[in-house]
C-alpha cells in the first residue's frame, strides 16, 4: 500500500482571493484547506499546482518565507492549467505539491551587495528573496533590484516596486522595453540599467530570473562589470510533469531543473548553459 | 528431499524435469510468475504458469533493425537473448494511475488505489538486464524522493537469472561490464545445459531465499565437472558478442563533443520513433495524462511511459526546447551514456543491444559512438602530425 | 564641490584614462545644466557636442506624425549622450528630451576631433570608449527587438491538448 507521503500526490488548499496583476498575469493566496498547515519554503522554490480534471504546472513561490501560514503564487495565463487557474475564486480548491527545488543564496549571501536583475514574470520567484532581504536588512550590504517589462502596464507589484523604493535603503531601478508618451521612467531594456548601478564586483552576488535570451544578455553585462559566474545566480525555466527528478522532462544537461535547479549557480552549469536545444 | 542444505554461492544440479516444480514453488509461496514467451512474433515477458508457456525449442536472431524468433530442433529452454520487452513493464508499468479525485462542490478529494502488488518472481533474467534493474533502483528510489510505486513492486521480487547460452546478434554487454555472465543480485542463477540427451540447470545461490526454495525440489550438488560445465557455456557466449563499446572517459567525449557533425548524420536516420526509449531497460521518463470522466465529478492521473524523442518532451509555453532531430538524439546518447553517469554514478546503458534491434532503421549507438571517438582521434592524429612536420 | 576635473575623472565613461589625455579633454569641456521637457539636442542639427551625464534622465525620440514622439530609449548617471559627433556628416539622429533635471559635462566635439586628429592615440583611446558605449547600445537595441516578455506562440498549449 502507498502510503500519505506519496511525494505524487497533492495537498488540498483553498483559494483566499485571486487579484490581477495585469492584462494576463495574477496573483492567488492561498490556505491549507485544514486550516492549521503551514508551509514552509524557501524563496526560489516551486509548486505543481493541480486544477481539478485539467492538469498540473509548475509555478513558483512568490510570498514571503516568513509568513508559511500562506502560500501566494503569482503567474501567467499562457497555458490550459494556468488559465484554469486564473479563472478560480475565493473558496475554491487547488492540489499543491511542493515545496521543491534549490533556492536563492540568501544565507551565504550575509554581508554582501544583492543585486537582483529580472524580467517580466520573472520577478515572481524573486519577490519571496526581496521580502527575506528587507526583512533582514542589517545583515546585507547594498539591495539593488533592476526590473524589466515590456510596457509599463506589464509591471508586477507596482505598490510594492513603490514600497520597496521609497525606503532609503533599498535601490530599485525598473524600466520597460516601450512605453506612450505618458510614461516618465526609464525606456530601454534591463540589461542598460546594469552599468548604471555601479556595484563592486567583487561584493556582490547576482540573482537573476526572467526569458532564458533576458538571463543571457544580463549575465554578459554582469560579467561586463567584473562579477564572476560564481557569484552569479540564474533561475531556469522547463518543462517538469513530476517536481521530484522522476519523470525525465526537465533534463538539462547533467542536471534536472526541478530537484537541481531550478536556481542554479553559473558557474556550475557554464559549460552547457545558452547551448542550443540542451 | 534428502539431499543437504544449500548455503549462498554453492551450485547444484536441477534437472529440466523438475524445472515445474520450481515454478509451483513459487506459485506456492504467493509469487506472480513471469518470463518468457511467445507472444507477438517475439519472445516477450508475461505470466509463466507451466513450464510449456516457455519459449521451448525457439531463438531468436537479431541485428541492426531485425529481429526474427526460429524454430530449433531441441528443447532448451533460455536459448534466446532479450526480446522487446524488459522487466521494467512490471516495476514501472507503461500506464498507471497515480490517484483518483472526486468533486464535492467547489473542493475535491484525492483517493489512492489500495494497490496490493502480488510480489513478482521474474524467469530467465539475463546479466544486463539485471544491472538495468539496479539501475532504475538507483533513478527511482536512490534520490530525495522516492517513487512509490516502484518501490511496491521492487520489494520482495524473485529473479532466477539465466547465463546467457548464445550472445544476440546486438548484444555488446560484456564492453558495458554487464555481462554475459550473471555475477550478482540474483536469487538463483541457471546455466542451462543440453548434452547427450540430458538437460539440466547448473544452479547458483545467490540468496538464503533461492536457497529455501530451491531446497524444496530435487536437486543435487554440482561436481566440479559440472560447475566447468556451467563456465564453458558462458566463456563460449562472450567469445560470440560481436559489438563492443569504448566507454574509457565516455562522459568527456560526448560533453565536449555537442556540436559534432555526426549529429546531424545521426538525425538524418533517426526517424524519433522513440522505439529505442521504448526497449530501452532503464530509460524512465514519463508523462502525466489529467483525464475527467462526463460528469466532470470524477479526475483520475495517470502516468505514461513518455520519450525524450516526442516534439511535446521539451515543451514550454512559446514553443519546444529541443525541436530537432539532431537534438533529441543527442540528447537521448549523451544522457544514456555520460549525463546518467553525473546524474546517477552509473552508466544508463548495459549493452542489452534492445535499441539497435528495435531501431527501424538501424541506428547502432556503438557505431555512433566510435563514429566521434575515431574523429576525434583523427583530429588528435593529425594535428600531432601537424607538430612533428613543424618540427623536422 | 566638486571640480570638472574631478566629475570627469570618476565618470565611468573616462573611468582609468591617461591623466595627459583628461587634460586635453577638459580643455574642450564645460558643466551645463538642463531642466525637464528642455530639448539638449534635436534630430537633424549639426552635432557638435557630446553629454557626460552627471545626474538626471533624458530621454531619446523619434517623432512621428501621427504617434508622436516614441521614446527610444532613456539615458541617466553616468550614461553618455551622443555619438554622431563622431561620426561624419555630424548631424543628430534623435532629439533628446529632458525628464529630470540633469547635470552633465558638455564637450566640444569640434574642439574634440581636431585634438584626436592631431594626437591618434587620444583618438584611438576615445574611439574605444565609444565604440564600446555603441556596441552596448547595439546589444540593448537587439534585445529589445526580441520583444523577450511578449507571447510569441499564443495558445500554443491548447492546440496539444
Amino acid at each position: 500500500m502507498i502510503k500519505d507521503s506519496n511525494p505524487m500526490l497533492p495537498a488540498q488548499f483553498c483559494i483566499q482571493w485571486v487579484r490581477k496583476e495585469t492584462h494576463d498575469t495574477f496573483t492567488i493566496e492561498l490556505k491549507s484547506t485544514n486550516g492549521t498547515h503551514e508551509f514552509p519554503f524557501s524563496a526560489g522554490q516551486f509548486n505543481m499546482l493541480y486544477v481539478f480534471g485539467v492538469g498540473e504546472a509548475p509555478i513558483s513561490i512568490s510570498g514571503d518565507p516568513s509568513k508559511p501560514e500562506v502560500l501566494k503564487h503569482t503567474t501567467r495565463s499562457v497555458g490550459t492549467v494556468t488559465k484554469a487557474i486564473s479563472k478560480l475564486k475565493k473558496g475554491d480548491v487547488l492540489g499543491v505539491r511542493g515545496p521543491f527545488g534549490s533556492y536563492w543564496p540568501l544565507e551565504d549571501s550575509l554581508g554582501k551587495d544583492i543585486v537582483i536583475v529580472t524580467g517580466g514574470i520573472g520577478l515572481a520567484p524573486l519577490r519571496p528573496a526581496l521580502y527575506q532581504l528587507i526583512s533582514q536588512r542589517e545583515k546585507y550590504g547594498r539591495i539593488v533590484l533592476l526590473y524589466g517589462a515590456r510596457m509599463p502596464e506589464d509591471l508586477l507589484y507596482k505598490k510594492e516596486l513603490e514600497q520597496w523604493r521609497g525606503r532609503f535603503d533599498v535601490e530599485v531601478k525598473v524600466t520597460v522595453d516601450s512605453a506612450k508618451g505618458n510614461w516618465r521612467g526609464n525606456v530601454g531594456v534591463v540589461t542598460t540599467l546594469i552599468p548604471r548601478a555601479q556595484f563592486d564586483p567583487l561584493q556582490t552576488i547576482a540573482m537573476i530570473c526572467g526569458p532564458e535570451v533576458m538571463i543571457r544578455f544580463t549575465i554578459k553585462e554582469l560579467q561586463n562589470c567584473g562579477i564572476k559566474t560564481e557569484n552569479i545566480f540564474i533561475s531556469m525555466e522547463r518543462n517538469m510533469k513530476c517536481g521530484i527528478g522522476l519523470c525525465g522532462h526537465c533534463q538539462f544537461g547533467f542536471c534536472f531543473v526541478c530537484k537541481d535547479g531550478p536556481v542554479f549557480r553559473l558557474d556550475r552549469i557554464k559549460a552547457i548553459f545558452g547551448k542550443r536545444e540542451i | 528431499m534428502t539431499a543437504p542444505s544449500l548455503k549462498i554461492r554453492e551450485t547444484a544440479i536441477l534437472e529440466s524435469t523438475h524445472f515445474q516444480k520450481l515454478l509451483d514453488g513459487l506459485i506456492k509461496r504467493g509469487y506472480q510468475v513471469v518470463g518468457p514467451t511467445l507472444g507477438e512474433d517475439a519472445i516477450v515477458y508475461d505470466e509463466l504458469k507451466s513450464v510449456t508457456d516457455l519459449p521451448i525449442g525457439y531463438t531468436d536472431e537479431q541485428e541492426g533493425g531485425k529481429y526474427r524468433i526460429k524454430k530449433q530442433n531441441d528443447k532448451a529452454f533460455f536459448n534466446h537473448t532479450v526480446g522487446p520487452h524488459s522487466w521494467k513493464k512490471f516495476l514501472f508499468p507503461s500506464e498507471l494511475r497515480m490517484w483518483k479525485a472526486k468533486r464535492n462542490g467547489n473542493t475535491f478529494r484525492f483517493l489512492t488505489d489500495n494497490e496490493k502488488i502480488k510480489k513478482f518472481a521474474f524467469i530467465g533474467v539475463r546479466s544486463c538486464d539485471i544491472h538495468a534493474i539496479f539501475i532504475q533502483d538507483k533513478v527511482f528510489t536512490g534520490g530525495k524522493f522516492a517513487d512509490p510505486h516502484y518501490k511496491l513492486r521492487r520489494e520482495g521480487i524473485f529473479i532466477l537469472a539465466v547465463n546467457c547460452g548464445k550472445a544476440g546478434g546486438t548484444c555488446f554487454c560484456a564492453s558495458m561490464n554487464a555481462g554475459p555472465k550473471v555475477s550478482s543480485g540474483f536469487d538463483l542463477a541457471l546455466t542451462e545445459i543440453l548434452k547427450n540427451d540430458r538437460h539440466y540447470f547448473i544452479v547458483e545461490i545467490g540468496t538464503e531465499l533461492g536457497a529455501g526454495i530451491l531446497h524444496e525440489i530435487p536437486y543435487k550438488i554440482a561436481n566440479d565437472e559440472e560447475k566447468y560445465a556451467a563456465d564453458i557455456v558462458v566463456k563460449k557466449t562472450a567469445e560470440q558478442i560481436c559489438k563492443s563499446m569504448d566507454t574509457a572517459n565516455i562522459k568527456d567525449l560526448l560533453y565536449k563533443n555537442y556540436e559534432h557533425p555526426r549529429w546531424d548524420d545521426a538525425a538524418k536516420r533517426c526517424l524519433t520513433c522513440a522505439n529505442c526509449t521504448m526497449v530501452c531497460p532503464t530509460c524512465f521518463c514519463t508523462t502525466v495524462e489529467d483525464v475527467t470522466d462526463l460528469t466532470g465529478e470524477h479526475a483520475e492521473r495517470w502516468r505514461k511511459w513518455d520519450s525524450c524523442f516526442t516534439m511535446d518532451f521539451s515543451y514550454i509555453h512559446g514553443g519546444s526546447i529541443r525541436s530537432s532531430a539532431k537534438s533529441r538524439y543527442r540528447q537521448w546518447m549523451t544522457h544514456k551514456l555520460a549525463t546518467w553517469i553525473d546524474q546517477f554514478g552509473t552508466s544508463g546503458c548495459v549493452g542489452c543491444g534492445r535499441c539497435i534491434t528495435w531501431c527501424p532503421v538501424a541506428i547502432d549507438i556503438t557505431e555512433e559512438v566510435s563514429a566521434i571517438r575515431e574523429s576525434e582521434q583523427t583530429t588528435e592524429k593529425k594535428t600531432t602530425e601537424g607538430l612533428e612536420e613543424q618540427r623536422s | 564641490m566638486k571640480t570638472i576635473e574631478q566629475y570627469i575623472a570618476e565618470h565611468p565613461f573616462f573611468k582609468g584614462i591617461d591623466p595627459s589625455y583628461l587634460k586635453t579633454i577638459m580643455g574642450c569641456s564645460n558643466e551645463v545644466r538642463f531642466d525637464i521637457g528642455q530639448f539638449i539636442l534635436r534630430e537633424g542639427e549639426e552635432a557638435n557636442n557630446f553629454y557626460v551625464i552627471h545626474f538626471g534622465k533624458v530621454a531619446l525620440e523619434i517623432f512621428t506624425p501621427i504617434r508622436g514622439p516614441i521614446t527610444i530609449q532613456t539615458i541617466g548617471d553616468g550614461d553618455v549622450l551622443g555619438w554622431s559627433w563622431l561620426v561624419p556628416p555630424f548631424h543628430w539622429h534623435y532629439d533628446a528630451r529632458v525628464l529630470e533635471p540633469t547635470c552633465a559635462i558638455a564637450m566640444d566635439g569640434r574642439c574634440l576631433r581636431t585634438k584626436c586628429e592631431q594626437n591618434h592615440d587620444l583618438g584611438y583611446e576615445l574611439l574605444k570608449r565609444f565604440t564600446h558605449i555603441i556596441t552596448q547600445r547595439l546589444e540593448a537595441t537587439r534585445l529589445q527587438l526580441l520583444d523577450v516578455y511578449g507571447v510569441h506562440c499564443e495558445s500554443n498549449d491548447d492546440k496539444r491538448l
